[in-house]
């Protein structure tokens, strides 16, 4: 059981409750393959750095799951087959990653905020 | 010779440059977030490209992680590729 954390953009023009069943229908996905979600994390509507497909605005989410590492190859698939669905990444987290993961939820980084200086 | 010319025997000494430090040695970060765009911003000139350790002062180690981090949100559309004075 690894953990990985997955970032989706959608197509701009996807409506609120269809962004909620795609998030849902792919958390089911993932518990179906016998992992489990930690975190999901919607950012809602933001824009781009440079135009995808001609767009330049996307809704972005994140979502944060343990999973057997044989889930990833058919959640790509899944994917690549959903054209609401602009991009997707699936980064493998390491504990250093978690840890920063979960501080970063509950409760911000005090003495991150004194890096910046 | 110019009278009011002068001439030093040495060179003046130019003031030292910042010693330079590995800021995640220092304040113990661990992991570069691909999320965090502020904090990847501090490692890209104006046009977007990753500055050089000598300039960034980083270690090996953690200079890959950034590079890594900021080719994941290039990729992510977090941040261009190339822009011109985006900063």
């Amino acid at each position: 059981m690894n953990n990985y954390e997955l970032m989706v953009i959608f197509t701009p023009v996807l409506s609120e409750d269809d962004f909620k069943s795609a998030q849902k229908k792919y958390q089911d996905f993932i518990q179906e393959n016998g992992g489990s979600t930690v975190a999901s994390n919607p950012w809602g509507l933001k824009s781009l750095a440079y135009p995808i497909d001609k767009k330049t605005t996307g809704i972005y989410w994140i979502l944060e799951f343990t999973a057997p590492p044989t889930v990833n190859e058919k959640l790509k698939i899944q994917f690549l087959r959903d054209e609401q669905i602009m991009r997707h990444m699936i980064t493998k987290l390491d504990k250093n990653a978690v840890e920063y993961n979960h501080i970063k939820r509950n409760g911000g980084f005090p003495v991150h905020k004194a890096v910046e200086a | 010779m110019a009278k009011n010319e002068i001439k030093y025997l040495t060179a003046i000494k130019q003031e030292k440059p910042k010693k330079k430090f590995c800021r995640f040695k220092k304040y113990g970060i661990k992991y570069v977030d691909y999320k965090d765009i502020d904090f990847l911003k501090k490692f890209l000139n104006e046009q977007g490209k990753m500055l050089p350790r000598r300039l960034s002062g980083n270690s090996l180690k953690y200079q890959r992680k950034v590079a890594d981090a900021i080719k994941k949100s290039r990729q992510m559309a977090l941040l261009p590729y190339v822009t011109d004075l985006f900063k």
